[in-house]
């Protein structure tokens, strides 16, 4: 077996240095009745790399993956490209086979990048500062919620209309133990301004994406105004951070904490996972006791040198246990790195210019596929993802051109479920898409509709 | 702009009175902020042919102010950082509760199949039926492996698994109406932090266990604080002193019948695969540790995988999404609350079907091994802590007496006397060329040492460190004291000032920070 170095005659010998006839009296503790005396024979033995290459292989050609078809799909997810250099940076052994930087004189390399990555999570949200990540975009709102809670001592909290449903599920499953009462209003492409009038005396935050998930662009800074004229604070949530290459940050709109998911920048579609939740928020002490997970900081060393450590851990769950403001640990360090080195490499200009690239080729799609008869664009403002209303169920009609070889966009019924929203399709354009691919989008939804 | 260089003439030499760091292989480097420039760009992006304005009176006026650097440069400033970190492939990595274990670059090559690497999340089902039955196989393979009836995929990380599990409990307790007086969550004050704080963010009360002399439960405490308002017990076990607990299938009937949950954590999976089933020690719920027990690299901090198994009792309680079978041997999913099986599911825990790509490496992993290398992989993990533990146990302080599952746990007694601590004994062990082992944890031992060698320590690896380990012990025997109070001397940074950083916390670059 190619992963183990111990061979049977070292097993003989180290038994022999412990003092004992064979392996299975170290598991004496192990109740006889639940011991396994045939291990796992149910499940196949050893396979080589080439066999186990040849199985995967097999399971990866089994799904019609991004880059084989014409891809409109976003939602959440988007599909962008990532330098070679990326991918080829974050497999090195010192990054990918280190631990949380816990020993931080053996662990500079990890915990300057975080720093970094903080650094540049502020930048681009418009915020005093971050954290060194959560989970994913979804996650990281629901902590901002309870983090919300915490510092307002209040238990209100208001979901806008067009935040992305699931984050919405996500935010009531991990809120709902803690007493917050969640209110909000029907799904909109274009309702989000309305929640100012549900904001009371009780509301820790009201939670606001844009883009939000039908692809409008929202003005934060009058839902900022609302909130804190009640003493509550405005949580903005964005799925898509490529669009703050182009937009208003939300710091700049009077955002209080920013949730995102990172995945735009540096990390692959994973069918969902690992992606990496971005959190950000005032630079106000209060904020910053109150914030789930990890920060890295600088400091010096003995010999005054800088240095970076991990701190203000006395909020986290190895410290505080129960007390904790968060019971994350592992959160997404790797996925923090590429997002890294990603914004490395586009800086400034190259961040805007993508961010520009996108808009042009969401507008392009939006205007060619609004031109198909039935079809109409509904939203007035966007970034680089768009609603269209069909003629048919959108579910439908994503099937059929799966069926020709186009991944166009996402029926919003998938996340939504079923109901008044069936003829809506959600679709993305990035700097992926080609000309090519959009002619043949825009010809097959004709033809399927 | 200044970048901040580091002094290296001033450092104390090494212990064998010669510089070991040479400047060629360890670079000194500037924050990205400093080397960078904002007009710099290292991507070269399809040239713009319009600009249009969709996005009404919102458009950034301001700048991001995000330095940006060329490819060369870029490389340059990740790979100098890189050599300023310890790693496994660089060495042993002993600590404790963390299982760091060889990383196949078998499970890294495989994660990046297009067909799971470019597949998003929201396709048609019918586009995604690979990625499906990868997720139905790694479910079968960790069902094999517990014993129990089915296992939530999604949660993300090891304690976002102790979330569903706790979750599925709650719920339970809910649909059997007993809510409002069933509040109170038992914990073994060895537990790991994240299981008081789990079962906190619930929604439950913490009454915390002690262990008994030999490490384990104190069975007499732990039969007295059971009662008709008691939710689940939260268990690891192996316990986070290496130590299985005999008592354990007792301790799931007794919380049994008092109408509560076992949760397991299972941190600790690695010591008992193939040996026993969790199922048979009567657990309802436990997390997996993809990044532990099956070798998903641990990245510096992230990201993990908590797939979470469950028992018959709480299975109709899993969360969103799940993989089911569909007839014509295809595969579906469930992602809302009025689709067929989801009406008891609890919720959500993440945006998506959760670590794709860790289901890919973890099941790599799996197959590599197959059900008789699982089983050698726990025998020999167990068996490489005890050699340690033989190793090392007449000069060390055991925190307990026989042999240890995983991990060995020793505490400081075999330093009193030297002026040493386990903090200044661990930071001495870097300039030995190791990371230090897990130290302060579990806190019922004290000046905890917590060493988990893992499988993938070939015996002369072992050998080396006992002797690193030893011949430390004999100079804080022997008072040389600066070996241990002024290390690491060797590392790229000496000890960091962990008061002043979070006494005046610096967490970003500014412009005027210096």
């Amino acid at each position: 077996m190619r992963y183990l170095p111990l061979s049977d005659l070292d097993r003989t010998h180290m038994l022999s240095r412990i003092g004992v006839q064979n392996i299975d009296e170290l598991f004496g503790d192990i109740p006889s009745a639940a011991r396994l005396p045939d291990g796992l024979d149910d499940l196949p033995d050893h396979a080589s790399e080439q066999a186990v290459e040849r199985h995967l292989n097999q399971l990866s050609g089994q799904n019609l993956n991004a880059g084989q078809a014409p891809f409109f799909c976003g939602g959440g997810a988007y599909r962008h490209h990532v330098p070679a250099s990326v991918d080829h940076l974050i497999q090195r052994s010192e990054f990918l086979t280190s631990y949380t930087p816990y020993q931080p004189e053996i662990a500079q390399g990890t915990l300057q990048t975080l720093f970094e990555f903080q650094t540049q999570v502020a930048q681009i949200t418009g915020m005093g500062v971050a954290n060194a990540s959560m989970y994913d975009g979804s996650t990281a709102t629901a902590e901002a919620v309870l983090m919300a809670a915490r510092i307002t001592r209040r238990q209100g909290c208001i979901l806008a209309p067009g935040l992305h449903p699931h984050y919405g599920e996500v935010t009531r499953t991990l809120t709902q133990t803690q007493g917050i009462q969640m209110r909000t209003m029907a799904p909109a492409i274009n309702q989000d301004h309305q929640i100012a009038d549900l904001v009371t005396a009780d509301t820790a935050c009201i939670v606001v994406q844009s883009p939000n998930v039908f692809g409008q662009v929202v003005d934060l800074a009058p839902l900022a105004e609302a909130a804190h004229a009640a003493g509550a604070l405005l949580i903005a949530v964005c799925t898509e951070v490529v669009s703050l290459g182009l937009l208003k940050s939300p710091g700049e709109m009077g955002a209080d904490i920013v949730a995102a998911e990172g995945q735009s920048i540096g990390n692959a579609l994973s069918f969902g996972g690992p992606y990496v939740g971005l959190l950000a928020c005032r630079d106000d002490r209060k904020f910053i006791r109150q914030a789930p997970g990890r920060f890295a900081g600088q400091t010096v060393d003995a010999n005054g040198d800088r240095g970076f450590v991990l701190t203000l851990s006395t909020r986290e769950q190895h410290i505080r246990r129960e007390k904790a403001t968060s019971n994350i640990c592992t959160n997404s360090g790797l996925c923090t790195l590429a997002f890294s080195i990603h914004l490395a490499l586009l800086g400034e200009r190259g961040f805007r210019h993508l961010a520009a690239l996108n808009h042009q080729k969401a507008c392009a799609l939006a205007d060619q596929l609004a031109r198909v008869s039935g079809v109409e664009l509904l939203n007035q403002r966007f970034f680089n993802e768009f609603t269209l209303r069909l003629p048919k169920p959108a579910t439908q009609v994503v099937e059929a051109l799966a069926t020709r070889g186009v991944l166009g966009g996402i029926p919003a019924a998938r996340i939504f479920g079923p109901g008044p929203l069936d003829d809506l399709l959600i679709v993305a354009a990035t700097e992926t898409n080609t000309d090519e691919d959009m002619a043949e989008f825009t010809k097959v939804l004709a033809e399927v509709l | 702009m200044a970048v901040h260089t580091q002094d290296r003439a001033t450092r104390p030499a090494a212990t064998d009175g010669t510089q070991r760091l040479s400047p060629a292989l360890l670079q000194d480097e500037g924050l990205l902020f400093e080397i960078g420039e904002t007009s710099k760009c290292g991507v070269d992006l399809e040239a713009l042919r319009e600009q249009p304005n969709r996005l009404g009176d919102l458009a950034r006026t301001s700048s991001t102010g995000l330095a940006g650097l060329s490819e060369p440069e870029t490389l340059r400033h990740y790979v100098r950082l890189s050599q300023r970190n310890y790693a496994i492939d660089l060495g042993l990595y002993p600590l404790g509760s963390c299982t760091m274990k060889h990383n196949p670059r078998l499970n890294e090559k495989m994660a990046r199949l297009p067909g799971f690497a470019d597949l998003h999340p929201l396709q048609p089902v019918s586009t995604v039926q690979g990625a499906l039955g990868l997720m139905d196989e790694l479910s079968h393979w960790l069902l094999q492996i517990t014993g129990m009836d089915v296992v939530a995929l999604s949660p993300k990380a090891g304690a976002q698994g102790e979330m569903c599990g706790m979750l599925c409990i709650r719920a339970a307790i809910e649909a059997k109406g007993e809510l409002a007086s069933r509040n109170r969550v038992l914990v073994p004050e060895s537990a790991h932090g994240t299981n008081p704080a789990t079962a906190a963010a619930c929604g439950f009360v913490i009454d915390q266990i002690p262990a008994n002399a030999e490490g384990r439960v104190d069975m007499d405490a732990f039969e007295q604080k059971l009662g008709p308002d008691v939710a689940a017990i939260m268990l690891t076990n192996p316990n986070t002193c290496g130590l299985f607990e005999p008592d354990i299938k007792r301790i799931a009937d007794l919380i049994h019948q008092h109408g509560g949950y076992f949760y397991c954590d299972g941190a600790n999976l690695n010591a008992i695969m193939g040996k026993c089933r969790v199922r048979d020690l009567g657990v309802d719920a436990m997390h997996i540790n993809l990044h532990k027990t099956f070798s998903t690299p641990h990245g510096g901090g992230g990201p993990g995988a908590g797939p979470t198994v469950l028992s018959s009792r709480l299975a109709r309680f899993a969360p969103l999404p799940f993989v089911t079978h569909e007839p014509g041997s295809s595969f579906g999913l469930v992602e809302q609350g009025e689709q067929d099986g989801a009406a008891d599911a609890f919720g959500r825990m993440c945006a998506f079907h959760g670590q794709m790509g860790m289901f890919v490496r973890a099941l790599a992993y799996m197959m590599s091994h197959g059900g008789d290398g699982l089983r050698q992989v726990s025998e020999d993990a167990v068996l490489n802590a005890n050699y340690l533990l033989a190793r090392l146990k007449d000069v060390f302080s055991p925190a307990f007496t026989g042999t240890c599952m995983h991990e060995a746990l020793f505490d400081d007694s075999f330093l009193e006397g030297t002026g040493v601590s386990t903090l200044d004994f661990s930071k001495a062990l870097i300039d030995e060329g190791y990371h230090p082992m897990t130290m302060y944890f579990p806190l019922v031992v004290h000046g905890a040492m917590l060493v988990e060698p893992t499988e993938t320590e070939s015996l002369q690896s072992l050998d080396q460190f006992a002797d690193a380990m030893l011949s430390l012990a004999q100079a804080a025997k022997d008072q040389e004291h600066d070996r241990f109070t002024q290390a690491p001397r060797t590392a790229p940074s000496l000890r960091l000032d962990e008061t002043q950083a979070a006494r005046h916390p610096i967490l970003r670059w500014t412009a005027d920070v210096d």
